[in-house]
């Protein structure tokens, strides 16, 4: 339901209830809004930019908003700079892509994920298992590296995370692989020691790779509100995120607070996830995604 | 980019209030316009806030706020007092069966923390309750849940029963029931497999075993961080399987965690425990007070209280 291209019906009652624009009108679009996770100070931007919108093009009836409200979502997600969704590959030479987040939201299913989207490219890809704290975080990245067909260098339960990310950097040398992309374990942003363990992991990967990590994706699960923004900032200035795969957009969850950390913190959203299956990844689609704020 | 708690936002309106002596019905209303934009942007749902602002705002009109010469800290009261009282009493202990042993499902969406949850219950069953768990590995489908708790269960050193992953977990549950009864546990602690709410087949699943295990607690296990959509989750869990109980996971993170009093409003149901952590002692019980003050903003203090 997510890939229609049009409003689905929460927008569309709004408009059919709603002949003519009037001040309850933008109070309920401001409730889906609201409701989507899209945060207060999006929605109040939004809502006073579509005000001046109305009145500049004379609009009376609401005929036609919908595609005025897309637009100005999408534009306050762009945020005046278009940037790239797609992901920094090297045309020569080793990529290396790190994976961030908090606990639970999908970091290592997108690295499963992931793998086979670059195999299917024509990519080698190797995996490192960065997560040495989580009970079974390591067996569970080995399974995904049988499903994509990618070696997995590890190490044992509890050993330093920086020395499996040294390890693999050299194996994924040695063999030639196209893209390594390393897991890390879940942490709360909150989390001083935590956060500077992942900086020592990020510090390491550019020491032995010039120009390394080429990515950091941080993992946004859709379902978590208001505090995604506080995590893309925290990562941010840990690792310098340049991107996000917000997560488990299947359920009912919107996951709106990405437009305020696009605008606010200049981050991309470049995937989306959209099951617990291998082919679950999607490459963003701003569009779309808006649209999707809207859906059932 | 923290932000502000309800105490700050009230300023604004009580500095244009003092003065003037009496506050208004309008300085209410402003107020509580304050209350609002505090409790959405602390993650509670929308619909949630509607009744609970329209409460409050009767209370405050009625006397008092109106009479007070401290408006702004009467509202912050009120406010505090109807969360508090909303989000029910103090202490919810695990309820067990009078036929041994004692069924404890966990349920909830992917990556809520169940299976964490599960080795920290059976920490607390063991050590507070002298009860000997048996833990249930029901999650077929997520890669290496099984190894997950069993890695758990290894450091806990509580038993962990399995059966592989080309089997249904109801099968496993039944299994673990007969295994339960042979060997003398009086505890049996089921770890399913994270699913979405509106997924029916998966749904479906949890209440066939819901109806063969007939658990005494089913513990829904929710993120702290969880915002607008953590109604529906709630609701949909308790219409399919009927919850008896909600642990809050990752409330060591610095969400305001507003989603606690959205479940706890359209469920009805407690919120028995609270994650602290990722280790398998870090889990608390709920403070209904603790959590309004968080949700508010106006700091953890109780906490800091208590562990100083
Ligand atoms: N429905 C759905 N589930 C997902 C998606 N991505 C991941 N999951 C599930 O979410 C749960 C957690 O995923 P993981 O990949 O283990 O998350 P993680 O961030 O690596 O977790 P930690 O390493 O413990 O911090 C698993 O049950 C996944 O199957 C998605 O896009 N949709
Ligand atoms: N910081 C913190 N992390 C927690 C807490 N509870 C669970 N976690 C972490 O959250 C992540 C997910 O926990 P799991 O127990 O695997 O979650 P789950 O619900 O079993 O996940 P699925 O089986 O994939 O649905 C792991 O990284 C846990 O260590 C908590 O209270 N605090
Ligand atoms: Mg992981
Ligand atoms: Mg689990």
């Amino acid at each position: 339901s997510k890939t229609r291209n049009q409003f689905t019906s929460k927008v569309n009652d709004l408009v059919a209830r709603f002949r003519v624009i009037d001040e309850e009108f933008f109070e309920e679009l401001e409730e889906l809004l609201l409701q989507a996770d899209v945060g207060f100070e999006t929605v109040m931007e939004l809502i006073d930019q579509l005000k001046l919108e109305v009145k500049r093009k004379n609009m009376k009836d609401t005929a036609g908003i919908q595609s005025v409200i897309s637009e100005k979502l999408v534009e306050i997600y762009e945020a005046g700079e278009k940037m790239d969704s797609k992901l920094n590959i090297q045309a020569d030479g080793l990529t290396v892509i790190l994976m961030v987040g908090v606990n639970g939201v999908g970091k290592t299913t997108t690295i499963g994920k992931l793998s086979a989207r670059l195999m299917a490219e024509g990519k080698t890809v190797m995996l490192a298992a960065g997560d040495t704290f989580r009970a079974g975080a390591i067996e569970q990245l080995v399974v995904w590296g049988e499903r994509a067909g990618v070696e997995v260098i590890r190490q044992s339960e509890g050993s330093d995370p920086a020395a499996v990310m040294y390890d693999a950097i050299r194996a994924a040398k040695n063999r030639h692989v196209d893209v390594l992309i390393c897991d890390t374990a879940g942490r709360l942003q909150n989390k001083v020691n935590l956060m500077k363990e992942l900086e020592k992991v990020h510090r390491i990967i550019s020491n032995e790779v010039e120009g390394a990590p080429h990515e950091v994706l941080l993992a946004l699960d859709a379902t978590t509100g208001q505090n995604a923004l506080v995590q893309a900032q925290t990562f941010k200035e840990a690792t310098n995120v340049t991107g996000i795969v917000l997560t488990k957009l299947d359920g009912t969850a919107k996951g709106g607070i990405v437009l305020a950390i696009r605008n606010k913190l200049k981050i991309p959203v470049k995937f989306v996830g959209l099951g617990e299956g291998m082919d679950d990844l999607q490459p963003f689609d701003p569009e779309k995604y808006v649209y999707g704020l809207f859906a059932d | 980019m923290a932000f502000e708690g309800l105490a700050q936002r009230l300023q604004g309106t009580l500095q244009k209030i003092t003065g003037k002596g009496k506050i208004s019905e309008a300085d209410v209303k402003e107020m509580m316009r304050e209350v609002r934009f505090a409790l959405i942007e602390a993650d509670v749902n929308l619909k949630v806030v509607k009744t609970f602002v329209k409460t409050v705002s009767e209370r405050a009109i009625g006397q008092d706020v109106m009479k007070s010469l401290t408006p702004g800290q009467q509202v912050v009261k009120i406010v505090k007092d109807e969360l508090t009282n909303l989000m029910g009493g103090e202490q919810n202990p695990i309820q067990f069966s009078r036929k041994s042993p004692t069924v404890i499902m966990m349920v909830g969406l992917q990556g809520a923390g169940k299976t964490t949850s599960s080795g920290k219950l059976a920490t607390v069953l063991r050590k507070r309750h002298n009860k000997n768990p048996l833990l249930v590995a029901a999650d077929v489908y997520r890669p290496a849940a099984i190894q997950q708790l069993e890695t758990l269960g290894k450091q806990l050193t509580v038993p962990v029963f399995s059966l592989g992953t080309d089997i249904s977990p109801v099968e496993i549950v039944r299994q673990a029931l007969e295994k339960a009864e042979k060997e003398h546990h009086d505890v049996v602690l089921i770890d399913t497999a994270g699913r979405l709410h509106i997924d029916e087949v998966l749904m479906q699943e949890l209440k066939d075993i819901r109806e063969l295990a007939t658990p005494e607690e089913v513990f829904l296990v929710v993120d702290a961080m969880t915002g607008q959509d953590a109604v529906n989750v709630a609701q949909n869990f308790d219409d399919a399987v009927g919850i008896t109980g909600v642990i809050l996971t990752k409330l060591d993170g610095d969400t305001r965690g507003g989603a606690a009093l959205s479940i706890r409003t359209v469920t009805e149901k407690p919120i028995k425990f609270v994650g602290m952590g990722e280790k398998m002692d870090a889990l608390e019980p709920f403070h209904p007070e603790r959590m309004a003050s968080r949700i508010l903003g106006m700091g953890d203090v109780m906490s800091l209280i208590e562990k100083a």
